[in-house]
C-alpha cells in the first residue's frame, strides 16, 4: 500500500514543529539576543504551514512549481530580516536545515514498514529542502548587499570641498546629512582653509542638506561660532522655505547668524562686507 | 473613525539607520500627497524622535502607518524603545531642557511640528511616542 506523503506530513505537523523547535533550541548557535523564542516559534510555524500547504503528491519533485511561491516569499522575508538583524549565514542556514532533519526523521519513523515509499519520499524532500536552503542564502546575501549599498551611499555623502569663490571668500556646499563626525570634518576643513587663504568670509551652503533637525542646527551653530573665533564671518545660505518653517516650529534660534536664501545673495552680502561693487560694463559709444 | 491603511516597521539600532528611516517616512508622505512643507515637518519630527531613541535608549522600533479619517489621510509614526524611560515627562517636554548635551528642543519641537503627539513612559520599562501628521493640517 502506497501512502500519500503530503497527507502524512500534514498529519504529523505538530510532531515536526516540535522536533524542529527542539533542534533549533538545542543548536549552539541559537541567538536569543537577536530573536526571542516566541518569535522563532512564530516564524517556524508560519513557514511550516505554508510549506505543508504547498506540497501535494504531484509537485513533490518539481520545486519550481508555482505552488511553492508563497513558501519562497515567506522564506525570503525571514532571511532578509535575519541578514539585517545581524544573524550569521550559519545561524540562518541552521533554520532551514534543521527543518529538513525534522521532516526526514518523521518520515523515517512513519514509513519504516514501507521501504520503497520511504526512499522515494526521502529523495524528494531532500531535494525540496535543499532548494529552500539555496533560496535562503540567495536572499540572505541580498539582504547583506543592501546593507553594504547603504554604507556606500553614506560614504559618498562624506565629501566636503572648500571652494574659493573670491579673494577672501570661501564657500562650502554641504550635501547630505550633517552628523557629528561629518561636522568635525567640515569644521576642520573650513578653519584650515580660513588660515591658508586668509579669508575673512565663509559661506556655508546647506541647500543639499535634506533635513535640518536640532542636531544639525547645533552643528551649524558650532561651526559658525568656531569660524568667528578665527576672526572670519560665517554666512549660512541655502535655507529653503520648508526648512525655514521647520526651524521656526522646532524653536531653534538662528537669529545671531547671518542667513540667506541662496548662495547668490550670500555672495552679494559678502561683497558688500568687503566693500566690493559688481557692475555691468557700459559699452563705450 | 481611523482606519490604518498601511503598516510598516523599521528598527533603529545605529546612527546610519536614521537616514534610511527618514527616507522611508518621506516615501509614504509623498505617496499620500502631503505638501513639501508638511513633509519636511514630519520628517524633521521623525528625525528628532529617532535620534532621541538612539541617544537615550540605544535604539528601538519605529512603526510607520498610513491612516485615514473621513476624507483626511495622514501618517502615524510610533517610536517604541525599551530604554530607561522618562521620570518627569512634563520637564522633558519643556524647551531647553536636556539631560544630554543638546539644545533640548527635540521633544517639544517635535510636538510643535506635528498635529498629534502622545508620549507614554515608565521608568525602567521604556518610552513610546506616537505622532500623527495629517495631509491637510
Amino acid at each position: 500500500m502506497k501512502q500519500d506523503i503530503s497527507k502524512l506530513l500534514q498529519k504529523k505537523k505538530k510532531n515536526i514543529i516540535e522536533d524542529w523547535m527542539n533542534m533549533q533550541l538545542a543548536d549552539a548557535g541559537l541567538r536569543e539576543d537577536l530573536m526571542s523564542n516566541d518569535e522563532l516559534r512564530e516564524q517556524s510555524a508560519e513557514l511550516i504551514d505554508a510549506l505543508l500547504k504547498a506540497i501535494t503528491e504531484q509537485n513533490l519533485d518539481d520545486f519550481n512549481s508555482a505552488s511553492f511561491n508563497t513558501v519562497y516569499e515567506i522564506l525570503s522575508g525571514i532571511s532578509i530580516s535575519r541578514a539585517r538583524q545581524g544573524f550569521s549565514p550559519r545561524e540562518t542556514g541552521v533554520f532551514v536545515f534543521s527543518l529538513k532533519d525534522a521532516i526526514l526523521q518523521t518520515l523515517i519513523i512513519e514509513l519504516k514498514n514501507d521501504q520503497e515509499t520511504l526512499i522515494e519520499a526521502l529523495v524528494a524532500m531532500n531535494k525540496l529542502l535543499d532548494n529552500l536552503g539555496i533560496v535562503t542564502f540567495e536572499t540572505f546575501i541580498k539582504g547583506r548587499e543592501e546593507v553594504i549599498l547603504r554604507q556606500t551611499d553614506e560614504i559618498t555623502e562624506i565629501s566636503t570641498p572648500v571652494i574659493r569663490v573670491w579673494d577672501g571668500i570661501l564657500a562650502l556646499p554641504i550635501i547630505g546629512t550633517l552628523d557629528s563626525a561629518r561636522t568635525q570634518v567640515v569644521m576642520e576643513n573650513l578653519l584650515q582653509n580660513v588660515v591658508d587663504t586668509g579669508s575673512t568670509i565663509t559661506i556655508l551652503d546647506i541647500s543639499g542638506v535634506p533635513t535640518v533637525d536640532s542636531l544639525v542646527a547645533q552643528h551649524i551653530i558650532k561651526t559658525v561660532a568656531a569660524t568667528r573665533l578665527m576672526g572670519a564671518e560665517c554666512i549660512i545660505s541655502g535655507i529653503r522655505p520648508e526648512i525655514a518653517q521647520t526651524v521656526v516650529h522646532l524653536g531653534i534660534d538662528l537669529s545671531n547668524i547671518v542667513t540667506k536664501a541662496t548662495l547668490a545673495s550670500a555672495l552679494k552680502y559678502a561683497f558688500a562686507l568687503l566693500k566690493l561693487d559688481v557692475k555691468r560694463i557700459q559699452k563705450e559709444k | 473613525m481611523r482606519i490604518v491603511l498601511n503598516k510598516d516597521s523599521m528598527n533603529i539600532e545605529k546612527e546610519q539607520d536614521v537616514v534610511p528611516f527618514r527616507n522611508r517616512v518621506k516615501e509614504y508622505a509623498v505617496k499620500i500627497g502631503m505638501s513639501v512643507v508638511n513633509q519636511t515637518k514630519l520628517i524633521t519630527a521623525a528625525s528628532e524622535l529617532a535620534r532621541n531613541m538612539l541617544k537615550y535608549a540605544g535604539g528601538g522600533i519605529t512603526k510607520i502607518e498610513v491612516i485615514s479619517e473621513g476624507r483626511n489621510s495622514g501618517i502615524r509614526l510610533i517610536f517604541e524603545d525599551k530604554g530607561p524611560g522618562i521620570s518627569d515627562i512634563a520637564l522633558a517636554m519643556k524647551d531647553g531642557f536636556s539631560t544630554g548635551k543638546s539644545l533640548g528642543i527635540g521633544l517639544p519641537g517635535a510636538k510643535r511640528l506635528v498635529n498629534e503627539f502622545e508620549i507614554k513612559s515608565s521608568v525602567g520599562e521604556g518610552t513610546t511616542v506616537s505622532i500623527i501628521k495629517w495631509k491637510n493640517g
